[in-house]
């Protein structure tokens, strides 16, 4: 009983660099994770969008959350990573991040939650809460905002 | 015995024999006096009458056994083809086409009775007596006797007995065993209909007694009996048990059976009399008589609902043979590649490029072969228009016809199921705007009956689809007058646009110049579903017109969908897709031949003037290379507009298979997807189409 109530009200991360911040991924929402390749450029798409990749036969858009949220370009180096993405069923899609750190389980106690409201700037909408870990904060992706068309409030 | 594994093919089966009354009753109505097409109808009708028995479908069987008896009267010519009774066949056609989607959809036929329809069927029935009893009287007596037996054999509750049999029926009763009547349909197709029958009574012995078969079992031996035969049976074991079993002989199309009372069993001697007071009454009341018979077949329905039935390509065994010829041939070549890499002789490198050549070969055959199977001809998807047309053109009221060609010409599987709709879409036009009114037509000297052509033929890589009509044509002007008036373009733009520009206007999501809505088309949803759908297939449509003549609609279509012929092309230091069907030729065009037209690049190229489009500018290329002497320039045609595309070099010929991109990307129509090249980059392809 104790170990279900824990299961319940705790939910696992994978922790990720991009720029100066640590973001929190849902683990349920990761397919997998792959190492840097070939990009392809796909032209007149989403400015965000890097390309697509070949992952196992499939096809799969990459988009940078950098250009997403007007930081500086991605500079590619042996740490960045494509995360995978499954956000639903049959539809998949790459992120692009600077290091992927490690995986953290977070007690719902340690999540504040943070209601997005419309006065909220752009980024904030692509986080749902902050986690606390080991004396760091961790910003929680809201994935459906992260993936969502709008680029603007 | 479990059902479910049989619904698919009692779906594809009904939906055959459904398909086939639809044209054969087609034919009836305009030659009615056809006893081929009677025939085939009578046979149709009762196959689907048998299966729907069978699967314990007791609404649809209670239908199709009224419509077959409709059937069965017009065969013994006493019931003459009216136009009424065509109408009433088309909705009862309708009402089973409508259970068998419910079936498919949920493996349970639903709960509409359909009483109107059986009520109306019964009524074309019962007229026959005081409508046309010249035809029965004069009929020899000959033609009337099959039609006696089939119904014997079906209706249980009119078989007589001895009175030996009676009293085992009643010591039966008194021991507590059960006694059943139970019919046993032999399939048609059945070459040894005494060993089924054998068979069955072996079964049937097994577990009770047989007390009397009609007809005598030395007839059954000897094969005097149609295609079904009744028992009367003792046993201690339920009824449903006792059917499974007979079911499970092969070749045995149905069984039904029913409790008998031994009280209600009429004795021989009563037989004369009955009998005909029986033959008297209109064959309607039959229907009731066999309901229970089908109620109790039906108890043997599994409880287990097993919907969804997976969408199936029926295949051509000959095109299966082939995949497995190939298919082991793979397997050779592949005992080949290890035989030679396993030898380390100096011929290695030789043998390898044979193996690999021929592993090529095999391979190129087997993609051949798989896109075969998947081709299906465009036949099951136009066969159900005649149909269509014939109801709007009673809808209508105007008179026209609907001429077919090309039903055999393939196409994939995937766009056979997209296609119906669009085609349907267009021929409702043609039938309502297009073709003229009466009136009209006489004033413009044309024929009374409105003519609509549907011609499909194959054209090198496409697959083409014309809907033809000699109707009105589109009128430009008041399209044009249509557009300004509802804001789609202005009286500015209306001015220079080209008669076949305005006439694309019709394409655009509402429009529509018919004046009054009527339920058959104007809304204007028609033709922008109809552009949507085929480039979503990666088609187009195309509008030829004449006023006052006609109009055309071609649809022209990629004949598979997965795999095509490319040419790779080099783009600043990207690699793009064309696809080979939309190619005429490959220039080499030296930069000072360019010239100008309203400050637009165009070649001159064998008379005609072509113009240019810069790949690197319209996918906007980074690392542009700067002009060379001369531009490798790609010819590519759509209908009979070219243009040039310029790339940077050739890279080959390449067979690619298209994937999608995904649904998060939105991507430029230029794109029509992604392929995996050989060391797992991916390239994307241009639509040439598109360009143009």
């Amino acid at each position: 009983m104790e170990d279900n109530k824990i299961a319940v009200s705790s939910k696992q991360f994978i922790v990720v660099k991009i720029d100066n911040e640590q973001f929190g991924i849902n683990i349920e929402y990761v397919d997998n994770i792959v190492r840097m390749q070939k990009i392809t450029r796909v032209p007149k798409a989403q400015h965000y969008f890097k390309g697509v990749i070949n992952l196992r036969g499939e096809i799969i858009p990459v988009m940078s959350i950098r250009l997403k949220s007007n930081l500086k370009d991605d500079v590619y180096t042996d740490k960045t990573r494509i995360i995978i993405l499954k956000p639903e069923q049959q539809a998949v899609i790459g992120m692009l991040v600077d290091e992927v750190k490690e995986v953290v389980t977070l007690e719902e106690s340690e999540i504040e939650k943070i209601v997005a409201d419309n006065n909220a700037d752009e980024k904030t909408s692509y986080i749902n809460g902050i986690g606390k870990s080991k004396g760091e904060l961790i910003s929680l992706l809201n994935i459906q905002g992260v993936i969502s068309d709008k680029e603007t409030m | 015995m479990d059902i479910s594994q049989y619904l698919e093919i009692f779906l594809d089966e009904s939906k055959e024999h459904l398909q086939n009354l639809n044209e054969q009753i087609l034919i009836l109505e305009k030659e009615p006096e056809n006893t081929d097409t009677i025939n085939e109808i009578f046979r149709a009708a009762h196959s689907l009458k048998g299966m729907a028995g069978t699967m314990g479908f007791k609404r649809m069987q209670r239908l199709t056994h009224d419509m077959e008896n409709v059937f069965s009267e017009v065969r013994n010519g006493k019931l003459k083809v009216t136009a009424g009774m065509v109408d009433v066949l088309f909705q009862c056609l309708d009402a089973i086409e409508g259970y068998i989607s419910i079936i498919q959809e949920t493996a349970d036929e639903g709960t509409e009775d359909n009483e109107a329809i059986i009520k109306e069927l019964n009524d074309t029935l019962a007229g026959k007596e005081d409508g046309d009893p010249m035809v029965s009287d004069s009929e020899p007596a000959k033609e009337k006797e099959p039609a006696k037996e089939d119904k014997q054999a079906v209706d249980l509750s009119n078989i007589v007995v001895s009175e030996y049999e009676k009293h085992a029926f009643d010591e039966a009763t008194e021991k507590g065993l059960n006694v059943y009547s139970i019919v046993v349909h032999v399939d048609e197709t059945c070459v040894l209909k005494a060993a089924r029958a054998f068979l069955v009574f072996k079964a049937l012995e097994e577990c009770g007694e047989i007390v009397k078969s009609v007809p005598s079992t030395q007839d059954i031996e000897d094969e005097k009996f149609d295609f079904d035969f009744s028992v009367f049976f003792i046993t201690s074991e339920k009824l449903e048990d006792v059917l499974a079993k007979i079911k499970e002989v092969s070749e045995i199309k149905s069984a039904e059976g029913v409790v008998i009372d031994p009280k209600t069993v009429k004795v021989e001697g009563e037989e004369k009399a009955e009998e005909k007071h029986e033959e008297t009454k209109p064959a309607a009341t039959q229907a009731k008589e066999t309901k229970p018979a089908a109620k109790t077949a039906q108890t043997g329905k599994p409880a287990t609902s097993k919907p969804v039935v997976n969408r199936s390509v029926r295949v051509d065994i000959e095109k299966l043979d082939v995949l497995m010829n190939l298919v082991s041939e793979l397997i050779i070549a592949k005992n080949g590649l290890v035989s030679v890499s396993a030898s380390d002789s100096a011929h290695n490198t030789q043998g390898f490029n044979e193996q690999i050549e021929y592993l090529e070969r095999v391979t190129t055959n087997l993609h051949e072969s798989v896109m075969k199977v998947r081709m299906v001809p465009i036949e099951s998807v136009v066969n159900r228009f005649p149909r269509m047309i014939r109801d709007l053109s009673k809808k209508l009221n105007k008179k026209m016809e609907l001429y077919m060609s090309g039903e055999d010409t393939e196409l994939d599987r995937t766009v056979i199921d997209e296609i119906g709709d669009p085609l349907m879409h267009l021929l409702r036009n043609s039938a309502d705007h297009g073709l003229e009114s009466a009136e009209i037509r006489a004033e413009r000297g044309k024929p009374e009956v409105g003519s609509i052509f549907l011609d499909a033929y194959q054209d090198g890589n496409n697959v083409v689809i014309e809907v033809r009509d000699d109707g009105n044509g589109i009128d430009i002007e008041k399209v044009r007058n249509k557009a300004i008036e509802k804001g789609t373009i202005t009286p500015e733009q209306a001015e220079g646009m080209s008669d076949k520009e305005i006439v694309d206007l019709l394409f655009k999501p509402s429009f529509s110049t018919a004046e009054k809505i009527s339920d058959v088309s104007g809304r204007g949803v028609g033709l922008d579903v109809v552009k949507t759908k085929i480039e979503a297939l990666g088609g187009d449509v195309e509008v030829k017109t004449t006023y006052g003549e006609g109009s055309t609609f071609i649809i022209r279509l990629p004949l598979t969908l997965a795999i095509i012929q490319a040419l790779m092309v080099e783009v600043g230091n990207e690699k793009y897709a064309i696809s080979l069907g939309s190619i005429q030729t490959i220039e080499d065009v030296p930069v000072s031949d360019i010239k100008y037209v309203q400050t637009k690049e165009v070649i001159h190229l064998r008379g005609t003037v072509i113009p240019l489009i810069r790949l690197a500018d319209v996918l906007d290329v980074p690392d542009k290379k700067e002009d060379g002497e001369s531009l490798t320039v790609v010819i590519v045609t759509k209908g009979d507009k070219q243009a040039g595309i310029v790339v940077d070099s050739l890279i080959g010929q390449q067979e690619i298979v298209i994937k999608s991109l995904g649904k998060f990307i939105n991507i430029n129509k230029i794109i029509s997807g992604a392929t995996i090249l050989g060391d797992g980059e991916v390239a994307l392809i241009v639509d040439a189409n598109v360009l143009v």
